[in-house]
């Protein structure tokens, strides 16, 4: 048996320890699952995943798994927590306002699920950091509010075979979907970011906060089922929501042959500056 | 993004055989709709895809991909926000 995710070892053990007692009450519902069960609950006891950004998207990802059980999470972020996040970050509250983010993602969540152990990175992802922080977690999901670092992340996933859970929210709109190496990258979808200015950020355009709860627990569910190798994930295609009209839409996303990065004849094989690249400083906020 | 120059609406109708032709007659009611899609030399913006029906049209003929009644085009910018 084998695993994306590399969870379930190839003569067909299953990683992690046996559930306690109390692990079997807390995680009851999800073992009641047959698609779960304690064999799927211990592989989400061993896996381990990096949130890069704890802002928006960030807090529903962070909170629903450190409730699921992740083992391992990751935090990214170098901000700090401000009034003007609590709208949407529903994982901060006004107690942690002036907090380093990723010291009030840690509380959180050890009061959410004490059997996760936190990992907190309170600095910036750059192409210098950016290959040492991922590479030792099973999926990526990314929070972040920036075209550089986007593509950093990108990059940087496809390198390391990393599975990649992205989401975006614009206003009342938000998209989302999974990159999984050799089935086209951030760069297939968007060739080139645009130029600086010419795409408003949430901070200049807004954003409806339970917008980040929608698109943030679609990235969380994403996630699991990447961990579990359940159903169908976001895989080349892009799920578009639109919250005026409640509409759920698709577009399909083809892997280019023609991608630098993961196309044929690629001509990328190490990051990049991507400030130089967008024209826009990398910013890990999320 | 697009909306300002569409007089805020979500979905226009609009005439045309080619996708090209559709972005030209929409302009001709809303001048500067093309300009938010294209480069100045008439090809597509690298940064916003459009798509007849689901298949983005960068994988069909590009601007000239054949567009039929009742097809839908969806053009989507690249947006970055996540906070």
């Amino acid at each position: 048996m084998t695993s994306t995710n590399g969870t379930t070892s190839t003569n067909g053990t299953v990683k992690g320890a046996a559930l306690t007692l109390d692990q079997a009450r807390r995680y009851a519902r999800h073992i009641i699952l047959p698609e779960v069960g304690p064999i799927g609950q211990r592989k989400l006891l061993a896996s381990k995943v990096l949130v890069i950004g704890a802002g928006g998207l960030g807090s529903p990802v962070a909170l629903y798994l450190a409730a699921a059980g992740v083992g391992k999470l990751g935090i990214v972020d170098y901000d700090n927590v401000e009034l003007s996040n609590l709208h949407r970050q529903i994982i901060h509250g006004h107690a942690n306002i002036g907090r380093p983010k990723v010291d009030s993602v840690r509380d959180r969540l050890a009061d959410v699920n004490p059997d996760v152990e936190v990992v907190t990175y309170n600095e910036l992802l750059t192409s210098e950091n950016a290959m040492d922080i991922i590479k030792d977690y099973d999926v990526v999901v990314n929070g972040l509010d920036n075209f550089p670092g986007r593509y950093l992340v990108n990059d940087a996933c496809y390198l390391l075979k990393k599975p990649l859970v992205d989401g975006t929210l614009f206003r009342f709109e938000g998209r989302a979907n999974v990159f999984l190496p050799g089935h086209g990258c951030y760069r297939c979808l968007f060739p080139s970011p645009p130029p600086p200015g010419a795409v408003p950020s949430c901070a200049e355009a807004g954003v409806l906060g339970a917008m980040c709860g929608v698109i943030g627990t679609i990235q969380a569910v994403e996630t699991v089922k990447l961990l579990l190798d359940l159903g169908e994930p976001l895989v080349n295609r892009l799920l578009l929501f639109d919250s005026l009209t409640m509409e759920f839409r698709e577009v399909k996303i083809p892997r280019d042959p023609e991608c630098p990065l993961c196309g044929d004849n690629p001509t990328i094989h190490e990051l990049i500056d991507y400030e130089a690249f967008c024209g826009a400083p990398v910013t890990t906020l999320g | 993004m697009l909306r300002p120059t569409v007089g805020g609406e979500r979905v226009v109708a609009a005439d045309g055989s080619t996708l090209r032709e559709l972005i030209q007659n929409v302009d001709n009611r809303h001048p500067g709709f093309a300009g938010q899609l294209l480069e100045s030399d008439g090809g597509q913006r690298r940064f916003v895809n459009i798509y007849v029906n689901d298949e983005d049209v960068r994988y069909l003929k590009g601007l000239e991909t054949p567009v039929a009644e009742g097809d839908v085009v969806s053009i989507l910018p690249a947006v970055a926000g996540g906070r």
